[in-house]
Formats: C-alpha cells, sequence, structure tokens
C-alpha cells in the first residue's frame, strides 16, 4: 500500500542519537528517511536491522519496525525477516567493522543469496564506538593504541568483494550529498534482489582527516553498467571516492519465500504408518 | 519351543549391499504385525562404502533402547566387520549367519560360544535372475523370527514398487529360498504374538518426530546448518515446511542460522533451528539476544559427544550445562528434554507452544541415541495447545513493546501493524525499547523477563514419575527409556523402584520434583555424561536428604537397562 504525501519527519523517531556532532552518519539518517518519504510505504511496512557499531544504533532514530542485534549479524536476521515476510520493505544497516569484519562471512553469503532487500553500510574506516581502532577498510599505516604504526594490512574492497559473490547492484555514495544518497537509496530499494550502498560516511572525532571527502568524492565519472567485470575493474582502478550506481544486474532473486496460507499438517504423518 | 517377548537381531553388509533395507523391510514388517521394535545403524566416520549394519530390536512391548547382545547376526559379507563387531555382541545362545564364501567370521565371532552356521546367501541369491542376498537375508530373519510372510510381501510390494512387478517377484522368490534355508537350520527365534494395535503403528527416527511435533505446534520457518546428528531434522523440515507453504533456509553457518530465525520470529512466523554441540555454541550469543528482545524461537540440539568436535555419530547428555548455564548475563530461558522418540513429538510442540506464549528461547536437549534410532511407536496423541502471542492492539497510548505485565509477557506487535513499530534491542531498554543505561530500566525488565518464567504454569508435562517404590530411579531426556526397561526387568523380580525423570529442566521444576521425590529413601541418579551435570544441577536447586548413587557415563557406550538394573539389586544387597 502507498501513501500519498509522506515526509521524511513521518519516519523518524523522538530518540535522540548518540552520535558525536558532525558524524557523517546524521546525514545517512537524513537521506534514509527523505528516501522512505519519497518510496511512499508507510512506516510500519519498513523493517530497519542493524548490528553493533555506531552506525548500528540507526533503527531506533527511526519510526519504522527495527531491529538491534548482536554485532555482525544484520544480514542474517534481514534474510530472515524478507524470507518470512516478503510484504516488507528490508533495510539492512551495517559499518565497516561489524559488516566487513565480525559480519565478514554473511556479506558474501547475502550477495550469492540475492535476497530482495538493501545493505547499506556506513563506511567511516574506524571502530567508533571502541574509541579508534582500525577496521577493515583502513589504512594500512594508519595509527592508532591497539595497532601502534598502522596494521600493515591491504584494505578490504567492499565493492568488489560485492560484485565477485554476485550482489544485484552496488553503489557509493558519500553521506554528505544527501540528493545523490536519497536518489540512490530509492533505486537500492525498487530493484529486486541483494543491493549493495556503501556510503562513505567521516567519523570526525577519530578520523579527522576524513573531513576532506567532502572535497574529495566525485561522481562517477562513466554510467553504470551490468557487466560485473567490468564495473569491478572500474572499482579496482578508481580512487576509492567515485559516487554513484556502478553496477545493476538481472539475477533473479532468492526463490524462497513464507506464503500467508497454511496447508493441513496431517497429510504428513501418513507418511510414517507402516 | 517357547516365544520370546525380544528378539534381536542385526543384518551386516559393506555399503551398497543393502543391509540397512533388509533392516528396513523387517521392522515395517514387524510394525505391520503389531510388533515394537527400533533399528539403528552402525555407521563410521567413513562417507561411503565403510561398515554398514542394520541393528534391530523386534519386541512385544515398546522398546527404548538397543539390546545389550543379538540373537541373530546374518552377513552379507565381513568386510569392514572388524571395526565394529566388537560392539555387537551375539549371545551366548545366539546364531551366526555366515556365507562360506564371504571367507571367516571375523574372530570375536569364532571365539564366542555362539553357534555359527554357514549359508551360501550369494550363491542363493544368484540362483535367482537378478537377486540380491539382502532379500535372501530378509528371509532367513522372516524364518527364524517367525515374522508372517504375507506382511514382509506387503513391506516388499511398496518399496518395489517404482521398480516394477518383476523386482517384486524376484523378491519374494529371494525371500522364500531364505526362509527354506533358515527351516533347515533346526533353530528358531520366535517373537510372542502380538496384541492388535488400535491405530496404523508409525516407524518414525527422532529427528523426524521433532520436526514433525514442531510442524504441529505451528513452525513456518526454519534455517539451519548442517551437522551430524542432526541434519535429519533439517532434511525433514525442508520438503514438509515447503509442503505447507513456510520455508527451509540453509544458512551459511549457525550464527547466520539463529539470527534468521529471529528474524523471522520477529516478523511474527514461529520459527526453529535444529543443530548440535558445536552449533550451539556458535548461536549462544545471539539467543541471549532473544532473550532479552524477547523473541521466540526454538533451538533443538540433538546432542552427541562432545566436547568439541567429539564422537559426532554417537550419543551424549552433556550439553545440560551449556543450554543452561550457556549465556551470559543473566537470561532466564527454557530447556526441555524429550524422553523417547515417540516424546520428542509432543515435546517439540510443546517447546513452539511456551516459545509463542513466553516470547523467549526454547532449547529442546534430544540427542543421537533418540534421533536416529527408527522406532515403531503407537500414534501419538492429537495435543492441542492454544498457542499465540500476546497480541498488540492498537491503542490511542504510545506502544510499550516492553511494558511490565501481571503475568510479565507483553503484548507483541509483528512489522506491519500500524502503530507498533519499535526497535528490538540487545541493549538494556526501558518499557517502550528505548535504549537505557539507567539502573532502573536495568531491574525493571529482568524482573519481567524472570517473572514471565517463573509464573508459567507448565502444568504435569515437567516430566513423568511412575511407581511407588522408596528406591528412585532420577534421570532426563532420552536415557528415560533405558531406566523403563530397567524397571520393568526390576519389577519382574519383585523389586519396585520408582521412575522420576525430567522433561523440563529449565525453569528448574521445584515443586514437582520434590512431590515425586517425597517418601524416597535412595535415589539413584542415571544420566549419559561424565561429570554428572544433571545430577549437579538438580543438587544446586534442592536439597537431597536420600542415599545417593551415581551411574553416570560419558558415551559412545550407551548406558543400558541391564547396567541399571544391575545398580540397582548391588544396592538392595548392601
Amino acid at each position: 500500500m502507498n501513501v500519498p504525501n509522506l515526509k521524511p519527519k513521518d519516519f523518524t523517531s523522538d530518540v535522540t542519537p548518540v552520535w558525536c556532532p558532525g558524524c557523517g552518519d546524521f546525514h545517512v539518517l537524513m537521506s534514509i528517511t527523505r528516501a522512505l518519504a519519497e518510496l511512499g510505504r508507510p512506516p510500519e511496512d519498513i523493517a530497519v536491522i542493524s548490528g553493533i557499531g555506531c552506525s548500528s544504533r540507526i533503527p531506533a532514530y527511526t519510526n519504522c519496525y527495527g531491529f538491534h542485534g548482536v554485532h555482525g549479524r544484520s544480514l542474517s536476521l534481514a534474510a530472515g525477516l524478507k524470507i518470512a515476510r516478503p510484504d516488507l520493505t528490508v533495510l539492512a544497516m551495517s559499518g565497516d567493522g561489524d559488516g566487513f569484519s565480525i559480519g565478514g562471512n554473511h556479506f558474501l553469503h547475502a550477495c550469492r543469496r540475492n535476497v530482495d532487500m538493501t545493505y547499506i553500510v556506513m563506511d567511516n574506516r574506524v571502530y567508533g564506538m571502541t574509541k579508534g581502532q582500525p577496521s577493515p577498510t583502513t589504512e594500512p599505516d594508519w595509527d592508532s593504541a591497539l595497532s601502534p604504526g598502522g596494521t600493515g594490512l591491504s584494505p578490504f574492497h567492499p565493492l568488489v568483494i560485492a560484485l565477485a559473490s554476485g550482489a544485484n547492484f552496488v553503489a557509493r555514495e558519500f553521506s554528505g550529498n544527501i540528493k545523490g544518497c536519497t536518489k540512490t537509496i530509492v533505486e537500492a530499494v525498487n530493484h529486486p534482489g541483494f543491493s549493495f550502498v556503501e556510503i562513505l560516511s567521516p567519523c570526525v572525532t577519530f578520523r579527522p582527516d576524513e573531513k576532506e571527502w567532502k572535497n574529495q568524492v566525485h561522481g562517477a565519472s562513466v554510467p553504470e553498467t551490468d557487466d560485473p567485470a567490468r564495473a569491478a575493474r572500474r572499482i579496482m582502478t578508481d580512487d576509492g571516492m567515485n559516487t554513484g550506481i556502478l553496477y545493476r544486474g538481472q539475477r533473479k532473486p532468492y526463490f524462497a519465500s513464507v506464503k500467508n496460507t497454511f496447508g493441513e499438517i496431517a497429510p504428513l504423518e501418513r507418511a510414517f504408518e507402516v | 519351543m517357547k516365544s520370546a517377548k525380544n528378539v534381536s537381531f542385526a543384518v551386516v553388509g559393506s555399503g551398497g549391499a543393502g543391509a540397512i533395507t533388509a533392516g528396513s523391510i523387517l521392522i515395517e514388517a514387524a510394525g505391520k504385525s503389531g510388533w515394537h521394535g527400533l533399528m539403528t545403524r552402525s555407521v563410521g566416520p567413513q562417507i561411503r562404502g565403510g561398515e554398514a549394519a542394520a541393528l534391530v530390536r523386534l519386541s512385544t512391548k515398546p522398546a527404548f533402547c538397543m539390546s545389550r547382545d543379538f540373537d541373530i547376526l546374518v552377513a552379507i559379507d565381513w568386510k569392514n566387520a572388524d571395526r565394529f563387531i566388537g560392539s555387537m555382541p551375539v549371545a551366548s545362545a545366539g546364531l551366526v549367519i555366515a556365507d562360506p564364501a564371504a571367507g571367516d567370521p571375523p574372530a570375536a565371532l569364532r571365539d564366542g560360544d555362539c553357534t555359527i552356521v554357514e549359508c551360501p546367501i550369494g550363491e542363493l541369491a544368484k540362483a535367482i535372475q537378478g537377486g540380491r542376498p539382502n532379500m535372501i537375508c530378509v528371509g532367513l530373519v522372516a524364518q527364524l523370527t517367525g515374522l508372517p510372510i504375507d506382511m514382509v510381501m506387503q513391506v516388499v510390494a511398496s518399496k518395489l514398487e517404482s521398480k516394477g512387478a518383476s523386482a517384486i517377484e524376484i523378491g519374494g522368490l529371494c525371500i522364500e529360498a531364505g526362509m527354506t534355508a533358515a527351516a533347515g537350520f533346526g533353530t528358531r527365534f520366535v517373537l510372542e504374538t502380538p496384541g492388535k494395535p488400535d491405530s496404523k503403528r508409525w516407524l518414525i527416527t527422532g529427528n523426524e518426530a521433532v520436526g514433525l511435533g514442531a510442524l504441529r505446534g505451528g513452525v513456518e520457518f526454519a534455517a539451519a546448518y548442517p551437522i551430524t546428528p542432526a541434519t535429519e531434522v533439517l532434511e525433514y523440515l525442508a520438503p514438509a515446511l515447503a509442503s505447507i507453504g513456510g520455508a527451509l533456509v540453509q544458512a551459511e553457518d549457525e550464527l547466520a542460522s539463529i539470527n534468521m530465525i529471529m528474524g523471522a520470529s520477529y516478523g511474527g512466523r514461529p520459527s526453529i533451528t535444529a543443530t548440535s554441540g558445536p552449533g550451539l555454541s556458535l548461536m549462544m550469543e545471539s539467543l541471549g539476544l532473544a532473550t532479552a528482545a524477547e523473541v521466540p524461537l526454538v533451538v533443538i540440539d540433538v546432542m552427541r559427544a562432545g566436547p568439541s568436535t567429539g564422537i559426532a555419530t554417537k550419543s551424549e547428555q552433556s550439553d545440560l550445562n551449556i543450554a543452561v548455564h550457556g549465556f551470559h548475563g543473566d537470561a532466564p530461558h527454557v530447556v526441555l528434554a524429550p524422553l523417547s522418540v515417540a516424546d520428542c513429538l509432543f515435546t517439540a510442540q510443546w517447546a513452539v507452544h511456551i516459545a509463542e506464549t513466553l516470547q523467549s528461547p526454547v532449547i529442546v536437549l534430544s540427542d543421537q541415541s533418540i534421533g536416529q534410532a527408527h522406532v515403531l511407536i503407537d500414534r501419538p496423541a492429537d495435543v492441542t495447545f492454544l498457542t499465540r502471542r500476546k497480541p498488540y492492539q492498537a491503542a490511542s497510548e504510545p506502544y510499550l513493546r516492553y511494558a511490565v505485565t501481571a503475568d510479565g509477557v507483553s503484548p507483541m506487535s509483528i512489522p506491519g501493524q500500524p502503530g507498533g513499530q519499535y526497535t528490538a534491542d540487545g541493549l538494556t531498554h526501558t518499557e517502550r525499547g528505548t535504549p537505557s543505561s539507567t539502573a532502573k530500566a536495568q531491574r525493571q525488565q529482568m524482573d519481567k523477563r524472570l517473572h514471565k518464567i517463573e509464573a508459567f504454569d507448565f502444568g504435569d508435562h515437567w516430566g513423568v514419575t511412575e511407581g511407588t517404590g522408596d528406591t528412585v530411579i532420577l534421570t532426563w531426556g532420552s536415557l528415560t527409556g533405558a531406566v523403563r526397561e530397567a524397571i520393568d526387568a526390576l519389577q519382574d523380580d519383585g523389586i519396585d523402584v520408582r521412575l522420576v525423570a525430567l522433561r523440563q529442566i529449565s525453569p528448574f521444576p521445584e515443586k514437582p520434583l520434590q512431590a515425586a521425590l517425597s517418601g524416597a529413601k535412595r535415589v539413584l541418579f542415571v544420566e549419559q555424561n561424565h561429570s554428572g551435570q544433571f545430577y549437579r544441577y538438580v543438587r544446586s536447586h534442592i536439597d537431597l536428604p536420600f542415599d545417593i548413587d551415581r551411574l553416570n557415563r560419558e558415551g559412545p557406550d550407551a548406558i543400558g537397562p541391564d547396567e541399571i538394573a544391575s545398580s540397582i539389586r548391588d544396592w538392595k544387597s548392601q
């Protein structure tokens, strides 16, 4: 059911976010509520599902149905919900630590499984909730108390991994570009199958250098493609600041779903009679 | 010749020889004829082509466990038999039927005092075009035990229906040849004529029974990761759920499966997963979330020998500690244990009812010994629970998902209900669900969650108590079957022993257990684990002013009725 004239504030709760002033996640929240208003489904038909971390606090800040789960498992909660309730619009929310480190395995299999839902990862390349440790997307030489001198490890490449694992829609956005984020989230939700949107969302507290992102991001210089190999090559060779919809595939979404009417159990019992 | 109340036989043959098929035909025919029985398979870690033996016990009364030794052992071949024959002793009056073409029987049998007869099983099969040795074995055993041939042929006809009339005819010829050969052995192990069952008997495994029980309870969604010995629960549920309109998802690991069912249940669908010890360990954190966020779900743990990978194909009752105490923080929840294969059905159904009613995770501790045993049972009674979640109803006041109520259970909205929006959370939260780190919220919600479990009326399903003696055997879960058989045998000798068995493990059923133990002088604890987890658990809740003895052992050697009865006899004679 679509409701006309929904406003972003219809999707906002009165809970005050725990985020630091200047956090990119405020903008992501704004983009999500704008996108939901544009999509036109009432808040009770939307589920916002998350794991643990700064970004994962987002469900309670919306007026939708929400689930703030354990660390790393937002995609599993969301997939179970969507398969059980295909009538709902399901958004899984995560951060770079939650989604790519502790929840990395689920990311691969969610892309493969291609359940019709949208996965938004707010990537700030740091663990903020635990006060500044390197995440899988952090640069190798980023110094911290836990990994002095840096981890020395190459950053994880979420978009390429999503493509290689079978995600049906891949996009990158910058949190400060609310208009661009809103448009991409709407497109991601409307595209069948598993849609992955990485939003660069600066952590001004532990990564003040990321305040520069607003000057570094730039719209995709070439149009989106339906060829995953081409999309992967582009993403591998760009500067990591390329935003927009990068890939839109045509794979069929996951087949199984729970129906609304159920058959009788009694006929199943006959199989056991001797 | 005196007929027997119990006959046990084993059909031995390497993978592909059809030993298991032969066992299945024989136990089904026995079920059609009114007998009870139980079949297990001897399988090892080999994936394929290793050992295979169908172990079958037929009896006039319900059979809960395998006999200690076998009356008949028939071997299609002896390949790999050395690996497992030691755990299949043949009774001193028993009969080993060996094909001379398959070489000598293993030393363990040659050196025993059973009788070995030669029978050219392979040649008899070859003499019939398209004949198979395993069907000769069916004939041998049918003749020796007195199974009605018409029932055997009915089973063969239904099993071979898809292969055509000639296959059925060839099967019949083989069975006749086997029967003729056995008639010449000069010894038989004929079963007493059974009573007529009220309805068609079922042949079912505990793993199938928990699946069916869950469906009876209203489960609509499952997610799971394969693990021995729980996989059959999932393989049963996958097509069964699909056929009624539900769905089963194969997850990438147990972390995913527990969270998938939590998501589905949050969406209003009664949900279940099944696993074994290693998987339960992985699920622990998320089970804590289900407790805090008050999401109904059922986890079936088909226990196997642990710790770690342990012995995946052998039974133990050693996950009691983790099921009860494995959560971090104070996390009241429910733990149940089925008392037999038939009871797997009831307990799973009850588990769904409790989970939905209390909005709580429920762990069901089944185990390999009942999960993978094929047992003939009377059709389990239809049980109806008025199962439903306390519904959310739209009101003018803001919705409090975690409202404090008289029974501790709060109305639960499901996505799609206008005005019912809330965020389920593992963070300490207020009645509304808003994250809070206040002492008040922590105390209030902890009290509420404990109260809803403690105030719930578990009725008389907490366990069973049978008999009156002042000597009590106190046990739980699957060992109840072996204890029952031990008590029956003791009764035949005029020794009166009371059975008390717990189906409800947590919350601890203190009052009904105290009542069940009233007048007891001695209590023997029986459980299949190394440290006596159940004994220690009971002791942590109630005083035990009795003479106490314990019979507990880790897997893989099952604690059987003889051993239990001996413990009581030795104790009595002290």
